[in-house]
């Protein structure tokens, strides 16, 4: 067996608030290997951009591992991180405009990690920042260079930020609600691009989203994250197809399909995510839990592997595996 | 595309909007054209999805409807009368059964005001009633919508989350027993667990209070859940009005069938089709001659970029704005 690129082991993200530690991301394990592409869901607060962003350290870390490659990210000084971050790994944040910087030149922005990281020269840098620019699909990329963010349209801020982070030829790429800003039609240009530069460069990617259906098409495996997390781990047609944890079957049917008929009652989920500061006994999602039993309210479950390879869940009354019901469902 | 063209209005309607156009001042004497002249009409009892994504005059369409502020040109027909023509004080009085239920719940409620007052200030500014009576009127539409009067009466917003402070916002709109409900984007900002509440809920509203319903939405996933009948809009123009069924099934306009195509489907047997329409829509400040959306369409042809194409039938109760559409067969 190959050694993973990245080993997460019971990482540990609290933050400090006026009522107490609240502990956004809460012991989470998990392993991605090279080239392959792990979906990250849950709703907002659940703690998936606080992890995203504690792997490269931009949080303040409680406990547990993030092995990158080999190093144990969460023991480097911040000198030998800032050598890390940008180079080997890299994120796509959601909203472009606020990831840019708006004084500074498109041109000098992607050539600036190429000076710093990989010693260009700023001729050198600028050119592969060309290059960049017409890899990730803009249009006359000469003339950008020189322009600012401001000038440019959402889509192509957005094509901007993934030039910049595909500069160094990262071996993992992280993208945190990479299309939630933009246009549907524009999402789809975004969601292509992504997935075919990682495809040429063999780089891993974790793609994070509360969409189940940009997840859908576009991982290899999926992790739902619930009140800090993970609740239920498997391959992306595991998971669709046969969700054990009762949350994730309650999100995939929340959500409205353009194939259902119109007016169908949709199957909501009572309740609200609970309070990290004091998070429920047993089973985080026991409140809002339409199988919850005595069990779930005093003893947690924990993430165990389940019967098919790759597949682990986090409950003690998981749903039945009913393999026709939610696959017929989601097909046109 | 572009529709201009009465031709798909009906005999009756409870709302009836001609020719509709809406202006943003821009300074200097210029005008940004959101809406431009836009047709399109709810029957009694109907929910009209109104889907296009961001800049299309969705949203300004909402808003001049409710005269706010006053379109730039054309007729909205509500209980059979001109809106834009009424004076002020009868507009004030038609008003109170028009109401519209905004994007972000949280903001559109006063931070320093409880709850039990803000859902009460229709009534209290209609001068209906004793307050004896309005208190019973608000408890009933915080019933209605699923809040305990009790408990939250004394409230504010700040204790309550998103998808509480939404139902906040439907009670002080139904409060007024409006016949018209205007929903601008009201699910946008929600989790997808708490937007299948709030979609629910307002379909229990509607069939409870006898509402008819303009939703307005980027989603078409979304819209189509709740509406009757769709119309798509592209930079400030009709492209498509149909059934909602309909309009999934058989898209005669090549921009909705690039919507519907770019949706990602929460399906990981489906895989992702590569995105159906280059760039991004022009600016309105400019918007395209012909057909608005010929610049990315991919049936577009030399017709297109110079003449403007009519709403036309495609099939009964359908309409489309195309001079090459995908059902219905070409225009003579």
């Amino acid at each position: 067996m190959t050694t993973p690129l990245l080993q997460v082991s019971d990482l540990r993200v609290q933050f400090r608030t006026e009522r107490g530690p609240l502990g956004a991301v809460d012991g989470v394990s998990f392993e991605l290997e090279a080239g392959r592409t792990l979906g990250i869901v849950g709703e907002s607060g659940c703690g998936k951009t606080v992890l995203s962003r504690s792997l490269l350290k931009l949080n303040p870390i409680a406990g547990g591992s993030v092995i990158f490659d080999g190093r144990d990210l969460v023991a480097l000084e911040e000198e030998e991180l800032n050598e890390v971050r940008g180079r080997d790994i890299s994120i796509v944040f959601q909203d472009p405009m606020t990831s840019l910087n708006p004084v500074l030149t498109i041109g000098y922005q992607i050539a600036e990690s190429l000076t710093h990281h990989l010693k260009m020269s700023r001729a050198g840098a600028r050119t592969r920042a060309r290059e960049l620019l017409a890899a990730v699909g803009i249009p006359s990329p000469d003339g950008r260079l020189n322009e600012y963010p401001h000038q440019l349209s959402g889509g192509m801020r957005q094509r901007v930020t993934i030039a910049m982070a595909l500069s160094c030829e990262p071996r993992l790429l992280i993208a945190d609600e990479p299309t939630t800003a933009l246009d549907v039609t524009v999402q789809a240009q975004i969601l292509d691009l992504l997935k075919q530069q990682q495809r040429q460069r063999g780089m891993a990617m974790i793609l994070i989203s509360h969409d189940l259906g940009v997840v859908a098409g576009r991982t290899d495996e999926i992790a739902v994250m619930y009140a800090g997390r993970f609740v239920e781990h498997a391959p992306t047609r595991v998971l669709f197809d046969r969700p054990r944890m009762p949350y994730t079957e309650a999100l995939l049917r929340a959500i409205p399909r353009l194939d259902q008929p119109s007016h169908s009652r949709l199957l909501a989920i009572g309740g609200r995510p609970p309070d990290l500061v004091e998070p429920p006994p047993g089973c985080r999602f026991s409140p809002r839990c339409e199988y919850a039993r005595d069990r779930c309210r005093v003893d947690e479950p924990l993430l165990e592997p389940a019967l098919d390879a790759g597949h682990s869940f986090a409950c003690w009354y998981p749903v039945a595996v009913a393999p026709s019901a939610l696959h017929g469902q989601g097909r046109a | 595309m572009a529709g201009s063209g009465t031709i798909h209005l009906r005999d009756k309607a409870l709302l009836r909007v001609e020719d509709l156009v809406v202006e943003h001042p821009l300074g200097h004497h210029r005008y940004l054209q959101a809406v431009s002249r836009l047709s399109f009409d709810v029957a009694e009892g109907e929910t009209l999805g109104l889907v296009g994504e961001s800049g299309c005059g969705k949203s300004s369409t909402g808003r001049a409807v409710m005269q706010l502020p006053r379109p730039a040109a054309g007729r909205v027909d509500f209980e059979g009368r001109d809106l834009t023509s009424l004076p002020r004080t009868e507009l004030r009085r038609v008003r109170r059964r028009l109401q519209m239920v905004f994007q972000d719940p949280i903001s559109s409620l006063n931070p320093r005001r409880r709850v039990g007052d803000i859902v009460a200030e229709p009534l209290v500014i209609a001068g209906n009633g004793t307050s004896q009576e309005r208190r019973e009127r608000v408890r009933e539409a915080m019933t209605a919508v699923g809040l305990d009067p009790e408990l939250v009466w004394g409230r504010r917003r700040h204790e309550f989350s998103g998808g509480q402070c939404q139902r906040i916002c439907i009670a002080r709109a139904l409060v007024m027993r409006p016949r018209l409900l205007i929903c601008d984007e009201p699910v946008s900002s929600l989790d997808v667990s708490v937007q299948a509440q709030i979609l629910n809920l307002l379909e229990d509203m509607k069939a409870r209070f006898g509402l008819t319903m303009v939703f307005i939405s980027h989603d078409l996933a979304v819209v189509k859940n709740v509406s009757d009948r769709i119309a798509v809009m592209y930079l400030g123009k009709l492209c498509e009005v149909a059934p909602s069924e309909q309009l999934h099934r058989t898209p005669a306009h090549p921009y909705t069938a690039s919507l519907l195509n770019s949706i990602p489907v929460p399906d990981p047997h489906v895989p992702p089709r590569p995105a159906p329409v280059r760039g991004e829509p022009p600016s309105p400040l400019a918007p395209p001659p012909g057909c608005r959306f010929h610049t990315r369409c991919p049936r577009s042809q030399e017709r297109c970029r110079v003449e403007e194409p009519a709403v036309r039938q495609i099939a009964p109760g359908h309409f489309a704005a195309c001079h090459f559409p995908l059902t219905g067969g070409a225009e003579n």
